[in-house]
């Protein structure tokens, strides 16, 4: 059920993406550009602009998706955003405020050795630093 | 002349075809690559909150370390360094109140405010050097072999920040011409290989690159080529899917074949996808040459 209040104040959700992207969400117009050229939406639940929009709306839900770890930070959304949004730094935002509750999306310590041994550095970094915080 | 040359883990570490063939590439051209005596992995990704200050700091204490040992100008072979490097680059030199918070964290250094200029080697080749002088050193020219040009994202984007059009590139094109091959361009050309999912979402990664390399297939292409070691690593690796994979190979090696230069310093028995069988069957690399 989506809950919308009417306090003029924004939800919480909204107020830290907000503040940690440093985008401004209400200017996203639900075109859906960033959706039509993101490479990973194959494998998102929430696409980029329902993903907004759910922020916008305060659902919880936008933190439990699996779209915001699949986002790669590629960079096409925010390049073709009619709006200006860099809609990657509000996927960094979800991303960061589900991490700094404590808890890590990728648990290096179960990672298979084997893996650990034949990946190389610039694959484990970026990953750790995009998943674990 | 010389440049100061920052190489990042991966290059030392599982890219090491790339580095060797960059400097004998390079040295044919009249370059040589002065290696930083000191550095630090540049963190990969650059943060994309607002208030992460800390994962800046290792790129910047990049960048005042050559300041220190009096550089100037940075080049990098690595697109994941070129692209961290460079929005740190940007951020201090936009953002003062980052900067001096940044500083004050990274005392072992000088200060740092954003004088140093960082390049990737294909700037260094299509805007220093130039195709024409390229073009001087061609030996064996790729005649008959159609390349597919892969960039991904960390070279080209976010815009202005890349080192061409961030969605229609055309510097690997125009390299590969020098060379006389014929290139294979496609819109998946730009697109996310898959990246840091390889750690822990591989198949996500060999669906992507199954697309990408079905597509260069499908355009007629024999050989995969890019810069990134990251990409170079899914696509090699993670091909799978692929009916008839494609060798993938470093834009260096192919000049460094096109130059005529010495086979093992170009390290083309160090791939997954053997590229030695195509370049002798279509006469580039000679036989005894091959089993060097």
């Amino acid at each position: 059920m989506i809950k919308i209040t009417a306090s003029g104040r924004p939800n919480e959700l909204l107020r830290k993406a907000a503040a940690l992207s440093g985008q401004d969400l209400f200017a996203c117009y639900q075109c859906g550009t960033c959706s039509a050229g993101c490479p990973m939406v194959a494998e998102m639940d929430l696409l980029p602009d329902q993903l907004i929009r759910h922020v916008l709306f305060g659902m919880s839900d936008a933190l439990e998706s699996t779209a915001i770890w699949v986002c790669a930070s590629c960079y096409l959304c925010d390049e073709r955003c009619p709006r200006g949004i860099d809609v990657s730094k509000i996927m960094e935002a979800l991303r960061q405020i589900w991490l700094r509750q404590n808890e890590d999306y990728v648990h290096v310590a179960q990672l298979p050795k084997e893996t650990l041994a034949e990946l190389p550095p610039i694959a484990l970094v970026a990953n750790f630093r995009k998943n674990t915080g | 002349m010389h440049i100061d040359y920052y190489p990042g883990c991966t290059i030392k570490a599982s890219a090491g075809q790339y580095e060797t063939s960059v400097r004998a590439v390079l040295a044919t051209l009249g370059i040589q690559m002065k290696e930083m005596e000191q550095w630090n992995c540049c963190g990969v990704v650059h943060s994309l909150a607002s208030d992460n200050l800390i994962r800046h700091i290792a790129p910047i204490r990049v960048f005042a370390r050559l300041q220190e040992q009096g550089g100037s100008e940075m080049l990098t072979l690595c697109d994941m360094c070129y692209n961290t490097l460079s929005q740190a680059n940007h951020l201090v030199r936009q953002n003062a109140r980052q900067r001096e918070s940044i500083n004050d964290f990274i005392e072992a250094e000088e200060d740092y405010d954003g004088e140093i200029h960082v390049l990737h080697l294909l700037q260094i080749l299509r805007d220093r050097v130039g195709y024409q002088t390229i073009k001087k050193h061609v030996r064996r020219a790729l005649q008959g072999l159609t390349v597919f040009p892969y960039y991904g994202c960390k070279l080209l984007r976010p815009g202005g920040m890349g080192i061409d059009d961030p969605e229609a590139p055309r510097v690997l094109r125009d390299l590969m011409h020098t060379l006389g091959a014929a290139v294979a361009d496609d819109p998946l050309q730009t697109q996310c290989c898959g990246s840091y999912h390889i750690v822990n979402h591989d198949e996500i990664v060999s669906r992507r690159v199954g697309k990408i390399a079905a597509r260069a297939l499908e355009r007629g292409a024999d050989v995969i080529v890019l810069s990134c070691p990251l990409c170079h690593f899914n696509l090699d690796t993670r091909q799978a899917l692929v009916d008839s994979p494609l060798p993938v190979l470093y834009f260096t090696q192919l000049m460094g074949v096109a130059f005529g230069l010495d086979l093992d310093v170009l390290g083309l028995n160090q791939h997954h996808i053997d590229p030695l069988m195509l370049l002798q069957q279509r006469g580039f690399v000679q036989e005894e040459e091959a089993l060097v």
